[in-house]
């Protein structure tokens, strides 16, 4: 049996930096992003990554990326590129979309495609749902490995490790099927100046959601963002004896009943 | 309307976050079903019926859910929507994976991760690895939400007067190729993270795999469960699952010893709702102090002996 070159799906979203503070606004509507550095949000660079590496394996033919956003998130399709993906697709739109937005566009998208593997991050560090892969999955009805620290491809079946409560949990699915990265699948390359050279001659088609015949779900509405309640810093204590017995006189902390001052 | 609570076992027990689970449904104010699947709990089934404030349990036993995978789960829970105004799950990393792949069956987004529970359709979420707290308000009609353990109290252990009904399900099978291969379950004698009264948490000065075991015997000495910041996970001193922070757990135990953790903005997301924390680290400027009810600027290897050798 011949096995045709896989196609790969990575969908990337743009989020505030991993290392920017966010401020709340004042009029507690949002968290304030106006002049913040944006990027590719860590999870979904661990998916092109992987993506990248399959490819490199032979064990996929061809990595289209996707992003849905304004003009702006072509930024993190090109980056994405340069760092080996070989095509982009923008969904314009200028609101914030949900999870399930997010899924249904793929699901539109795999109409087109008829992709293998759709890679995508576990979860974005702005709204932290991780729900847009498994949501993806139930709407293609195939199967699903979230949180994934070990990412086999052979005779188009996906052996996947994912990382649960208490260790971890190796599944085999047949493909399609969705994956979403964990932090420990891999570690991101940086991509060189020749192949950001590169990246920006390969294609970058951009479509609407009128042309994909989506409309936005409202079921989830956002009243109001808060900063979370800071927690004030403490004593400095000088010794392991104070230590010890200002545990045992603080009266949150129980300290076993075998406690030798006890 | 009702609530349907998605029970989490070890087919023997309900997990700890279940139990969590259900003290978060009652403040929802209406009647709570469990549904529960796997194989040969009858024995379960039964134990939680005698919970208090549950009204029915659907048990659901086929051998084929010795591993219930969420592509079975799903379609199965999706269909019982009509009857329930709200499916709760704990936000595990069995919730996680379940509660999107039935809501977007369900045609509507969940809400992930709640920490409040405002009114029947409204609620606080951390957002920004809990850099900032959004109130949303969810107008499906039928709500899919997880719950974050450490944010809310399993009820006090009563037993029902009556034992709730036990309604068997009768369901065929959904279609699946997942299969599984293999699991690897970190074993240890010490507490859970997500239900240990104190936590020792060592980072990535602890330097070593060896040197944990540092860790180990203070955690032992206070009967506490052991965790560990990225740092250390990462360069592989520890496993993975016992990671606290934003990307790992999110705990909130009485008391909370980071060790050797400078105090990583991901790392406080994890901790900071714990009763009393303390920091131990030789860096006085790291972040963690800026958190902690009690410091002690000090070289770990020092103090850690000295502190097991005081209990």
């Amino acid at each position: 049996m011949t096995h045709h070159p896989l196609k790969a799906i990575v969908a990337v979203k743009r989020v505030i930096d991993y290392n920017v503070k966010v401020r709340v606004k004042a009029d507690r509507s949002d968290v304030d992003l106006s002049n913040t550095k944006m990027s590719m949000n860590p999870f979904c660079e661990i998916a092109v990554e992987e993506a990248v590496r399959l490819k490199e394996a032979g064990l996929v033919g061809e990595i289209v990326v996707v992003s849905i956003g304004p003009k702006s998130c072509q930024e993190q399709i090109r980056s994405a590129l340069a760092l080996g993906a070989d095509r982009g697709l923008q969904v314009e739109c200028d609101t914030p979309v949900s999870p399930l937005d997010v899924a249904k566009i793929l699901q539109k998208i795999q109409q087109e495609e008829n992709a293998d593997i759709f890679l995508l991050g576990k979860q974005s560090i702005d709204a932290d749902n991780n729900q847009t892969g498994q949501m993806l999955a139930a709407l293609l009805d195939c199967p699903q490995a979230t949180c994934a620290s070990r990412v086999h491809i052979e005779h188009n079946k996906a052996i996947v490790t994912r990382e649960v409560d208490g260790g971890l949990l190796t599944v085999e699915m047949s493909l399609p099927a969705v994956i979403t990265t964990d932090l420990r699948l891999n570690e991101p390359r940086f991509a060189a100046l020749p192949k950001i050279m590169q990246a920006k001659r390969k294609p970058l088609a951009v479509k609407t959601l009128a042309d994909l015949a989506i409309e936005l779900t409202t079921d989830i509405e956002l009243i109001s963002v808060d900063s979370p309640t800071q927690r004030q810093a403490g004593v400095i204590l000088s010794s392991v004896d104070e230590l010890m017995s200002t545990l045992r006189n603080d009266p949150n902390v129980q300290m076993p009943k075998h406690d030798k001052e006890a | 309307m009702k609530t349907l609570i998605i029970a989490e076992h070890n087919h023997h027990a309900l997990k700890a976050d279940t139990l969590v689970t259900l003290g978060a449904a009652q403040q929802l104010g209406q009647p709570i079903d469990v549904f529960i699947a796997g194989h040969d709990m009858a024995q379960l089934s039964q134990d939680t019926a005698t919970i208090a404030g549950i009204d029915r349990v659907l048990s659901w036993d086929h051998e084929a859910l010795a591993m219930p995978f969420s592509e079975i789960l799903a379609p199965v829970i999706a269909n019982l929507r009509s009857q329930y105004s709200h499916i709760l799950l704990a936000s595990s990393s069995f919730g996680k994976d379940l509660a999107p792949r039935i809501a977007a069956l369900c045609g509507v987004n969940a809400v992930s991760d709640v920490i409040d529970i405002i009114s029947a359709n409204q609620y606080k979420r951390p957002i920004y690895a809990g850099n900032a707290i959004a109130t949303v308000q969810n107008n499906a009609a039928c709500q899919v939400v997880t719950i974050r353990t450490s944010a809310f109290s399993a009820p006090s252990h009563e037993t029902a007067a009556s034992p709730a009904h036990i309604q068997a399900l009768s369901i065929e099978l959904p279609d699946t190729s997942v299969r599984f291969v293999e699991q690897t379950l970190s074993e240890s004698s010490r507490p859970e993270l997500n239900s240990a009264e104190i936590i020792v948490s060592g980072g990535r000065a602890v330097g070593s795999d060896a040197n944990f075991s540092l860790i180990y015997d203070l955690a032992d000495k206070l009967g506490a469960a052991v965790g560990a910041s990225r740092a250390a996970v990462d360069a592989g001193y520890i496993a993975n699952d016992l990671q606290v922070g934003q990307t790992g757990k999110v705990v909130a135990p009485s008391l909370y010893i980071a060790i050797g953790i400078s105090g990583a903005i991901q790392h406080l997301a994890g901790m900071k709702d714990s009763k009393v924390i303390v920091a131990i680290n030789n860096d006085p400027e790291a972040p963690i102090f800026s958190v902690a009810d009690y410091g002690l600027v000090a070289d770990l290897f020092e103090t850690l002996p000295a502190m097991t050798a005081r209990l």
